[in-house]
């Protein structure tokens, strides 16, 4: 090593030893470092660093930005609302003369969903279709959201003054006022009129229905003394007759009805016996699907074979089929017996009264003391009015929630009318028909907003209460009459409130109890009603004034004449009188009988399409121009079996102009075409009607094109009461397959398996579908699409066949017996001569969703899982999983799967029809706890799994079991007629388990689900061994022979 | 097996080596074709400039392809919607095309492969451009899966067990389309190879004639280096072997699988234990008909008379009758076991196919699948260039509406007569088969224009030595 000692000097200071050298060497950095600028406020490296992350942070930030929605939370969280927990509270629909006690379902403040009130006596917890969807009206875009004045937009304070003093100004002049309406349940409504009129003297309250039921009430004042309609009580009827009266759909109060007759239609083994029903009627009806027999009879006849009725009770042989057997059956049951009809003519009803009478049903199935208000319009009142206007006697007019100019036969005369009317206000929700044509809309709120009361029947209050705050500038139409009526500081709250508090406490209720319930019961024999109509005393029927039936017979005699093709006008179960005909879920609701949807039509028998060169091409067929009078209509052909052969048919509440864009245009409107008989409007047209059959083609949106069953009795199983007495499995299909396992050869296919079968430990989750009982109303649809957010999809995707309806009514006729065909048909192979149905055929309705499989065909097949098992037996389907194969709709064997063919929310494709998807007012509707599906997806029926999670999770909190009826579903809630029960088929407590009588089984290598003891019960195709957990009973008809 | 000899080593002199054509056989390769003629003809196309006709077929196909795209885009845009499908009907075209073509794809695998361990010395001169076909059918095919999902862009991966972040979420083995998925992507992939393992020879003799440095680069590259070396030959013959005996199950197993898509389901028409055969025998059968209608015309504009002999094509034909007829028997015995069965849906959907709404379907594939092949049986017309040309077009059209009848008219009247429903198709439905008939086409094109359409080395192994030619 050579010597070492160099000095290596870190620069020429260090050798030089400068100062400033030697006072910084011993610093980490000797030198100059910027870090020291930062002091003095200058910028450094990391600085730059920071600034430029910042900077690179910012800019990406600012680029992706979305659009701001802004949510406002509350201030303080409102006492009543939990995120995520529903509230409920009981109120009550009424639409014009309808009425149905309900229970909304709010969420965040929203209603969503409305259910039946099982409190009420008189719907019992049931609802219909309309009910169902009116929670969408809520939410229409067409509402009005102000007040207005010949169009334009206007306050209260102006509207309340300039209203007021044109009111006094006519008052004081003498002229006339008057405020029309449809039935008013209300008693405090009467009693703002009332007020209304203490001020305005001049006023008169006008009440009309769309579909008057008046020739009942002078019926029962010409025969009783007593304009009234009485209360029925169908399910204490053994033999019940029908002329034309759908009561079970649109007749008076179909909920009511329904609930009743359905218990007359429930066996099981206590009760081997069921009503029995005849339907005598000229379109076919929901009722006269229903029928154990049902006559089709033109309207002329219909009147008359009343009167063939009341003389086949007296002993004369009648000619109109089943009138005879009808007869018989009445006699027997005597009192247990009930005859209604659904004309408007006092003489047929007068004649109805009589046979009623004769067979003791008052006090029995009618109860007479205990009058109904739901149809009070008086025709001739309403007839003068509409004269009055037309000669300029009328000065002002307040259209109280109706639309006359629409659906009434006047709307003409009435729009004429209303130019020398000085003073027209509307409280239309909508710029409807009648509303276009007033100076003043002051809107009223939407039922769910309001607070109010009705009175259904003698004794029966019910009462409404808003669910949310009102959404628009709307005000309620008692408030409007108040204000205008002078009273200062109007509160409608109040003003109820008070009225009932003194009524309340006589009774021992208390006001928040009432509305809880939504519904009280007061004893009223003797007191006044409220109705300021006559006193009502204990009042007893006598028998009617014997004198006046040969007289109503005479008339009949004279007025109903048949002049070949007759027209029997009609109420859909969905769209009704077009009062909801804005709603997308009633327009796509698949009529029950037709099963089409978006349309009105001419029904026509088959016999009349052969005869009259009807052709149908790939689902189209001709047009048709029906002509009444000096008006024609032109409108599509529906081939309907069982519709009687010179009579052809078509429903009201079509043709809107200004209902909103869902409504307009889609059908025909046919209310110019209601004719008058014996001075009363009928529905039934039968003088003057010709039909001519059209080149062009035209095809109606039906979700059902093939009508029968094709003798399939794996879908249908069916049997005669008689059959069902002497062995309860009457009718029964038991498949069998080949096998070497067992000693007999064969066994039942749920015998065998590939698979293991599922063991569910805690919950199985099924439902039993009564068909004896299901009438088909479809009420369990509507139901289904609110509570699932079901998208609708509009006319022409219905022609396309992909309605998106998770449930659907299966509605199938019998095939036409042998005797019916004709030569040609006689010589067609038998599965064609399958496909004809009966000229009048029977009717079987089966709800059809998702069956659940234990073996289901869908879960094998999806490549991605995204349709699996649920531990309690439902088969779940998981959206964001599904790529969309379709391969698990293509095998499912019941066709209850539905594809996302497009986006169907906020789509301009569908913003016309899935209008309450499309707008955030709409979309308010929708139930957050279910998914929107996204296009491309899969999705069906999920036993609204959300409400099963709900129940189980409610019932955890209180630390036990759910209990049987703590969850039930959608369907299975709003069904009128119990016909679908929901439950846990584990539970031994539960009626579902009772129902089907379930016996639990295990079997060596395999285990069957569920082995079902009722006789009754079956599985839709069990051949092919699916086993799903949807158990369907078999249907019975009260027939001597099948 | 034959040794197959490059031509600059081939003198006219020396024995053919190793032949296995009888020199009492017709030859294979009629016009006294020596190797280098092979080459030269088999090249001329490559090396040349595009010929009119050439040019002509790329603008129809890219215009029917610009077509098609545009159909699939507004497919994928809006959804499966603009299709004629509904609620009843949830497969129709899309199915119908996806198993025409896989079935088209049948033919070249099998010649290739099973013909080769039969050592049918015939399929030499048609291997390559079946195979190709082939390839491009199997692409054609699986356009289908993917576009008919609802939700294409999640599905492609979603359908295949990839290790994923869903936690223990797996694709389900139980689904016959997951085997679909297996089946088709393994084909495709052996396919794939085998026909590009037969075509490095060719690439060489390309590469090693190409007069611009483009050719000589692309060739080049596509020929992996090519030595043209006793062992690289060696080894080329047991790569092919391989891949032929690998390939051999594939071509009955993927119609197989295909046919499980509908075999194991519970539809009435769909659920029969006679579909794997059937379906197999119905794909050779649309398989060759689909060459010949190719060959046909490749021989025509490509002036290749020589090597694809009027005695190809009736071997063709004659597979043809078979296959044809072992499909036509499976027609009568699913309606024979309809029958027998007893299960009422079950002849329901045979009645129905015969009788129903679609009748004219059914015998529209009756018509083409089981009488027309029948006329093979006349020598006159199976030798006959013309009605050939014309009969394996009505094959595939019969062929087609077999997989329509199958899929559309099962399902629209199954179990419940209340779901009963028509399906018409849309132009969306016709679009999207129009996009898979433009990207069949523009790449068969393309593969006609600059890969050798036949196998040089392998054709060059059976041409007819000189002492044949002096005998003559």
């Amino acid at each position: 090593m050579s010597d070492n000692k160099k000095t290596y000097w870190k620069g020429i200071e260090q050798l030089t030893n400068d100062p400033a050298f030697v006072k910084n060497a011993e610093n980490e950095f000797p030198e100059f470092l910027p870090i020291s600028d930062n002091e003095e406020g200058g910028s450094s490296r990391r600085d730059f660093l920071k600034m430029m992350g910042f900077g690179v942070a910012a800019v990406s930030l600012a680029a992706c930005e979305a659009p701001i929605r802004k949510a406002i939370p509350y201030v303080n969280k409102p006492v009543d609302i939990d995120p995520g927990v529903p509230n409920y509270y009981a109120s009550t629909y009424v639409q014009g003369g309808d009425y149905c006690s309900i229970v909304v379902k709010t969420r965040e403040g929203r209603p969503i969903k409305i259910e039946g009130n099982e409190l009420s006596k008189i719907s019992q917890g049931g609802v219909n279709a309309q009910v169902e969807a009116s929670v969408l009206s809520l939410y229409d875009n067409e509402r009005l959201r102000n007040p207005k004045k010949a169009g334009a937009d206007i306050t209260w304070e102006e509207l309340d003054k300039e209203v007021a003093a044109k009111l006094n100004s006519i008052a004081t002049q003498g002229g006339q006022i008057r405020i029309v309406s449809n039935t008013v349940l209300s008693p405090t409504t009467k009693r703002v009129i009332e007020d209304f009129k203490t001020k305005y003297p001049t006023t008169q309250h006008v009440v009309y229905d769309t579909a008057a039921a008046e020739g009942m009430l002078v019926a029962n004042e010409q025969s009783f003394g007593k304009r009234m309609i009485p209360s029925y009580d169908f399910s204490k009827a053994d033999v019940i007759v029908s002329f034309g009266a759908d009561f079970l759909g649109t007749w008076i109060s179909p909920v009511e009805f329904t609930k009743q007759y359905s218990k007359t239609r429930r066996l099981g083994d206590g009760k081997k016996e069921m009503s029995r029903h005849y339907q005598f009627e000229g379109n076919l009806s929901l009722t006269g699907a229903n029928a154990d027999y049902r006559t089709p009879v033109k309207p002329s006849e219909e009147a008359k074979s009343v009167v063939a009725l009341y003389q086949a009770l007296t002993g004369k042989k009648s000619s109109i089929a089943n009138i005879d057997k009808a007869a018989a059956d009445l006699k027997k049951a005597g009192s247990k017996s009930l005859v209604v009809s659904g004309s408007n003519d006092p003489a047929v009803q007068a004649v109805v009264n009589a046979i009623n009478t004769m067979l003791g049903s008052y006090g029995t199935t009618i109860d007479a003391s205990k009058p109904v208000y739901y149809k009070q319009g008086d025709e001739k009142a309403f007839g003068t009015f509409v004269a009055d206007a037309k000669a300029g006697k009328v000065s002002a007019v307040i259209f109280y929630n109706c639309n006359p100019v629409y659906n009434t036969q006047y709307g003409a005369d009435i729009k004429n009318a209303l130019a020398k009317v000085a003073l027209k206000i509307s409280t239309s929700d909508r710029l409807d028909e009648t509303a276009d044509l007033v100076e003043y809309i002051a809107p009223d709120h939407h039922f769910l907003e309001s607070w109010g009361d009705a009175n259904p029947s003698k004794g029966v209050y019910s009462f409404v209460q808003p669910t949310i705050t009102p959404i628009f500038k709307t005000r309620q139409v008692q408030e409007s009459l108040l204000t205008w009526a002078g009273v200062e500081k109007v509160d409608y709250f109040e003003y109820l409130k008070g009225g009932w508090e003194t009524t309340l406490v006589a009774q021992g209720m208390s006001w928040d109890k009432a509305l809880h319930d939504g519904v009280i019961e007061i004893s009223e024999s003797g007191t006044e009603t409220d109705t300021g109509t006559e006193e009502e005393g204990d009042w007893v029927v006598g028998p009617p004034a014997s004198a006046s039936i040969p007289d109503a017979i005479s008339k009949i005699n004279t007025n109903y004449k048949s002049s070949g093709t007759e027209l029997s006008i009609y109420q859909k179960i969905g769209i009704g009188d077009g009062t909801q005909a804005n709603s997308p879920w009633l327009q796509e609701m698949p009529d029950p009988i037709t099963k089409a949807t978006w349309d009105n039509y001419l029904t026509v028998s088959q016999a009349w399409a052969v005869e009259n060169d009807v052709t149908f091409v790939e689902g189209k067929s001709n047009m048709a121009k029906l002509t009444v009078g000096d008006t024609s209509l032109t409108l599509p052909i529906v081939i309907q079996p069982g519709q009687e052969k010179e009579t052809v048919g078509v429903a009201v509440g079509y043709g809107r102009t200004s209902a909103g864009k869902v409504a307009n245009g889609r059908g025909v409107d046919v209310y110019p075409l209601i004719s008058k008989i014996n001075g009363m409007s009928s529905y039934s047209v039968m003088s003057g009607v010709s039909v001519e059959v059209l080149p062009e083609m035209y095809q109606v949106a039906q979700t059902q094109t093939q009508q029968t069953y094709m003798g399939r009795e794996t879908v249908i199983q069916e049997a005669t009461l008689g059959e069902y007495q002497k062995d309860p499995g009457a009718g029964r299909y038991h498949p069998h397959i080949a096998t070497w396992q067992e000693e007999s050869g064969e066994t039942s296919p749920g015998n065998l398996s590939l698979w293991k079968g599922h063991k569910y430990k805690n919950h199985h989750w099924g439902l039993a579908i009564d068909l004896n009982t299901c009438t088909g109303c479809s009420a369990c649809h509507v139901a289904c699409q609110s509570e699932n957010n079901i998208p609708v999809v509009g006319r022409e995707e219905v022609i396309n066949r992909r309605d998106m309806h998770w449930m659907r009514i299966d509605r199938y006729y019998s095939s036409r017996p042998e005797e019916e065909m004709s030569e040609s048909e006689q010589g067609m192979m038998d599965s064609r001569k399958l496909e004809l149905t009966a000229s009048n055929p029977e009717v079987t309705f089966q709800p059809m969703m998702c069956q659940h499989c234990n073996n289901a065909p869908c879960e094998t097949v999806c490549p991605v899982a995204a349709t699996t098992h649920s531990t309690e037996g439902l088969n779940q389907m998981t959206y964001n999983r599904c790529i969309g194969t379709r391969y698990c709709a293509n095998n499912c064997p019941y066709k209850v799967r539905r594809f996302n063919w497009f986006k169907y929310h906020d789509n301009s494709q569908f913003e016309d029809v899935n209008t309450y998807m499309s707008n955030d007012l709409g979309k308010m509707v929708l139930n957050p706890d279910v998914t929107v599906r996204s296009r491309g997806v899969m999705e069906k029926c999920s036993l609204c799994v959300q409400r099963i999670q709900y129940g189980k999770l409610e019932a955890k909190k209180e630390g036990r079991r759910p209990n049987d009826g703590d969850i039930n579903v959608a369907c299975a809630s709003a069904c009128p007629s119990d016909a679908i029960v929901f439950g846990d088929m584990n539970d031994k407590e539960s009626q579902i388990y009772k129902m089907l009588k379930i016996q639990d089984t295990e079997k060596a290598d395999y285990i069957i689900e569920k082995e079902i003891g009722e006789p009754r019960a079956y599985h839709v195709l069990e051949e092919i061994g699916v086993k799903p957990n949807v158990a369907y009973l078999t249907k019975i008809r009260n027939k001597d022979k099948a | 097996m034959s040794i197959p000899i490059d031509d600059i080593l081939v003198n006219k002199d020396h024995a053919p080596s190793g032949p296995v054509v009888s020199s009492l056989r017709e030859p294979l390769v009629t016009g006294g074709k020596t190797v280098h003629d092979v080459t030269e003809d088999i090249c001329r196309q490559v090396e040349g400039k595009p010929t009119t006709t050439w040019m002509l077929g790329m603008a129809i196909s890219l215009a029917t392809l610009a077509v098609g795209a545009y159909c699939v885009f507004i497919l994928v845009w809006e959804g499966i919607g603009v299709w004629g499908l509904n609620k009843t009907v949830g497969w129709a075209w899309d199915i119908t095309n996806f198993v025409w073509w896989v079935g088209i794809g049948h033919a070249g695998t099998l010649i290739s492969a099973i013909l080769l361990l039969f050592r049918q010395k015939w399929r030499m001169s048609i291997n390559r451009a079946a195979e190709a076909m082939t390839i491009f059918a199997v692409i054609c095919a699986a356009c289908f899966p993917g576009l008919h999902m609802g939700r294409l862009w999640l599905g492609f991966y979603w359908a295949l067990p990839l290790p994923n972040t869903f936690g223990s979420l797996w694709v389900n083995f139980n689904s016959p389309l997951l085997w679909d998925v297996f089946a088709i992507s393994t084909y495709f992939t052996v396919s794939l190879v085998f026909w590009y393992i037969g075509l490095i020879p060719d690439f060489a003799s390309i590469r090693d004639r190409a007069k611009n440095n483009i050719s000589k680069a692309v060739y080049g590259a596509l020929s992996f280096g090519w030595d043209g070396a006793a062992k690289t030959w060696m080894r080329y013959e047991s790569v092919a072997l391989i891949l032929a005996g690998l390939a051999t199950p594939l071509v009955l197993s993927v119609h197989t699988i295909v046919s499980f898509d509908f075999a194991t389901s519970v539809i009435p028409g769909w659920h029969t234990t006679i579909f794997p055969p059937y379906f197999v025998a119905g794909a050779i059968f649309s398989g060759f008909a689909m060459v010949l209608t190719l060959m046909l015309i490749t021989r025509k504009t490509f002036k290749l008379e020589d090597y694809i002999t009027i005695n190809h094509i009736e071997m063709m034909n004659i597979i043809i009758i078979v296959t044809g007829s072992i499909v036509g028997i499976a027609y009568i015995t699913e309606f024979f076991i309809a029958w027998y069965s007893g299960v009422d849906a079950e002849q329901y959907a045979f009645l129905n196919r015969m009788t129903g709404p679609y009748w004219w379907a059914y015998w529209t594939m009756m018509t083409c699948n089981v009488i027309s092949p029948q006329l093979f049986w006349f020598k006159k017309i199976r030798t006959n260039i013309a009605a050939t040309f014309i009969l394996s077009i009505i094959v595939n059209i019969g062929m087609w509406f077999e997989r329509f009848v199958i899929i559309v008219t099962s399902l629209h009247r199954d179990y419940l007569p209340s779901s009963w429903a028509m399906f018409y198709p849309t132009i969306y439905d016709v679009g999207v088969y129009l996009f898979t008939f433009g990207l069949f086409f523009t790449a068969f094109l393309l593969f006609a224009k600059f890969f050798p359409v036949i196998n040089m080395a392998e054709v060059k192994s059976i041409i007819k030595s000189s002492s044949l030619k002096q005998k003559k």
